[in-house]
């Protein structure tokens, strides 16, 4: 279905990546928020306050982030779209209730504006460390989505896409932006509301009789029912049947925790977006996200002004993790280089998938700031050889 | 019981009035004999009948703990969430669809502990939510450790010395909170309980009834207060209706008297109301109300 018009701020912006991050949600159809103020991210929920009494929706500040992050949740059983907004400290709070939505099957969006941790750390400074900790965070087994912007274009485009992906699979979204990309302002370009694809909720057609809250289709994506409709439904952190009521056997926490790994896994090439260049006949492929993708792109170019052949693999989609992807380029190139905000994560995962067909080499950097392109350029000249 | 509380819901007289109010289905219940959560739950559902409330515009929240099995047995749209977040859900739940009955079930350490926070901050927002506290003194699911709640002197597996942390007054925190509606009993006191509870659902605003309730297996059993009737006994003995009173004064101890009545009944309008006035007079006619923020 397409956007309704009544959040969309059809036009040319010259707007900050946070800003934009909050267009998105609105263009998306989000119409609650409950946040906890937090540097990097804090400029997305004020929008939101601004905007949203404008458009026929509701923030609200809660008291911490165990609060906002479980708040949007009984708003999305309530019928809302939902998000809310944080950053290191806050995201690192928010793991419960990330474990929460993945095992009841919340739609819903959390943004990660990441900084330089660990603990306070770096509150005004960008980093990228907490790749890890979208994917794993909660305690249990469990898959969620991850995608990270590199402009503030994207923290618009991106974010309804990321909407459109929890309520596709029912599945928590993590938005994972960095400082720089939320504050960078740059030209956005919000189109009309009838050119913006908008996923609805998957709210079940059944009558209250025929209605199993965690039956599913043969997609695996169970259908939703709202709060106040009638259907008289349990939902439950407990591990549960089809009926959504406590079953804590061996049998039952196999078929759903299997069902809530593979309803993900089993569609990941359809998710893993990524951006591509010159990967054909490369010697060496450099790997990135968010905003250390601009910075890689200098050193990829100087590369080839050096005469080295050198593509380029941009992860939009962070998790699931592009693992096909990255398996047939190790049979072909010699090495992968990923340079990121971090002291070695997503690296991990190349060199997992790679499998030791090609090496890999990291470009770590402790955050705070974003490489130099010459210490990227020095690693690909090394990885050519 | 008097007639006048239960109206025949069912064409004859067999079967239990409260029944329509449970699933059935998933009896036999986890609770111990002797326990008085399903007391509360028997007057919670009479309060129902007797309140004549729409059940599909009713929904309910619990966290974790033996309370927060409540959302499971009931049936009504019933969310089991994270331990002591059941008053941040509810609010949410509310906020999101504002024509929705939210009640909040949850037990003493939930909401008073671990989700403090969060009883406190809706209370002082005046969140129109009901809840109702089950304080048993202890934590019971997890084998009879120290509440916030837990009188002077108990026995607990975490004080097997003794407790000598203050315990919190509920009643005083929540009315100096800001809540709308107070009101304590015992599972001794089934038919003023359902009364309060259909009371606060006439109520706008913050409403917080604590209901004492035992807990044989855990407290009775290590504190040697005997078994559920001995608890009903202590009740009924120890109780002193003093609706009004000054909730400064109606703090627990382990075998003294226990306060119980409606503490607190005022008005002062609730956060959706305060919002929406907010945004009418500062934004005029760009103000949208929110319409059905239901998205599909």
């Amino acid at each position: 279905m397409k956007a309704d018009p009544r959040g969309v701020l059809t036009g040319v912006h010259f707007i900050d990546g946070d800003h934009a991050c909050c267009e998105g949600a609105l263009a998306a159809g989000a119409r609650f928020s409950a946040g906890y103020p937090i540097t990097p991210s804090t400029e997305i929920v004020e929008r939101f306050a601004s905007r949203v009494p404008t458009v026929g929706g509701t923030f609200i500040q809660m008291e911490d982030e165990l609060a906002a992050s479980i708040t949007l949740q009984g708003a999305v059983w309530g019928g809302a779209k939902a998000f809310t907004v944080t950053s290191g400290p806050g995201f690192s709070l928010m793991m419960e209730h990330i474990g929460y939505a993945a095992m009841t099957e919340t739609p819903c969006v959390f943004v990660d504006v990441q900084r330089g941790g660990p603990s306070t750390g770096l509150p005004t400074l960008p980093a990228q460390a907490d790749m890890m900790q979208a994917r794993w965070g909660s305690h249990g087994d469990y898959e969620i989505i991850a995608l990270c912007p590199n402009s503030p274009q994207e923290c618009f485009d991106l974010t309804i896409k990321a909407f459109n992906l929890a309520e596709e699979f029912r599945v928590p979204v993590m938005f994972m932006m960095d400082e720089v990309v939320g504050h960078m302002t740059e030209k956005v370009v919000i189109p009309p509301a009838d050119q913006i694809e908008v996923v609805p909720r998957r709210h079940t057609r059944k009558s209250v009789e025929d209605y199993l809250p965690y039956e599913t289709n043969g997609d695996q994506v169970p259908e939703m029912a709202h709060a106040g409709e009638g259907y008289k439904f349990h939902v439950t952190g407990l591990t549960h049947d089809e009926r959504g009521y406590p079953n804590m056997t061996p049998p039952v926490q196999d078929k759903l925790v299997r069902r809530l790994q593979s309803k993900i896994r089993d569609a990941a090439d359809r998710i893993a977006l990524i951006e591509e260049e010159q990967l054909e006949g490369a010697d060496v492929v450099v790997v990135s996200y968010g905003i250390t993708s601009r910075v890689a792109q200098r050193a990829i170019e100087a590369a080839r002004e050096q005469g080295l052949r050198v593509g380029k693999l941009r992860l939009i989609t962070a998790w699931p993790f592009p693992e096909k992807k990255i398996r047939e380029l190790a049979a072909k190139v010699k090495a992968f280089v990923v340079p990121e905000l971090n002291l070695g994560q997503m690296v991990r995962e190349v060199e997992r998938a790679a499998a030791g067909r090609a090496k890999t080499f990291a470009v770590s950097h402790a955050g705070g700031g974003v490489h130099n392109p010459q210490d990227i350029l020095k690693v690909i000249v090394e990885a050519s050889r | 019981m008097s007639d006048s509380l239960i109206p025949n819901v069912l064409s004859n007289d067999v079967g239990n009035p409260v029944e329509p109010f449970l699933r059935s289905d998933r009896m036999p219940h986890i609770w111990c004999p002797g326990c008085g959560i399903g007391t509360t739950v028997n007057s919670f559902a009479r309060a129902l009948i007797e309140s004549k409330i729409d059940l599909q515009s009713l929904a309910l929240v619990s966290g974790i703990g033996c309370t927060g099995r409540v959302a499971g047995y009931v049936k009504l749209d019933s969310f089991h969430t994270t331990h002591g977040r059941a008053i941040p859900f509810a609010t949410g739940l509310k906020l999101a669809n504002p024509k929705l009955n939210v009640v909040v079930y949850s037990g003493d350490g939930d909401l008073s502990a671990i989700g403090g926070n969060h009883l406190i901050h809706a209370a002082r927002r005046n969140i129109d939510l009901k809840v109702i506290c089950v304080n048993n003194l202890i934590y019971a699911m997890t084998g009879g450790q120290t509440a916030p709640t837990t009188p002077d002197d108990s026995i607990t597996s975490t004080n097997p010395y003794g407790v000598f942390e203050p315990s919190f007054n509920l009643p005083h925190l929540v009315e100096a909170a800001g809540a709308v509606y107070v009101a304590r009993w015992t599972t001794f006191h089934v038919r003023q309980l359902a009364r309060s509870i259909s009371e606060a659902f006439k109520k706008k605003g913050f409403s917080f009834i604590e209901v004492i309730s035992p807990c044989p297996t855990l407290y009775q059993r290590r504190n040697k207060l005997g078994d559920g009737l001995d608890a009903m006994k202590y009740y009924k003995e120890k109780s002193k209706v003093r609706h009004g009173a000054p909730t400064s004064e109606v703090g627990l101890t382990m075998t003294g008297e226990i306060v119980v009545g409606k503490f607190v009944d005022r008005d002062r309008p609730d956060y959706q109301t305060l919002m929406r006035a907010q945004f009418a007079e500062s934004l005029g006619e760009r103000f949208v109300e929110q319409a059905e923020m239901v998205c599909s």
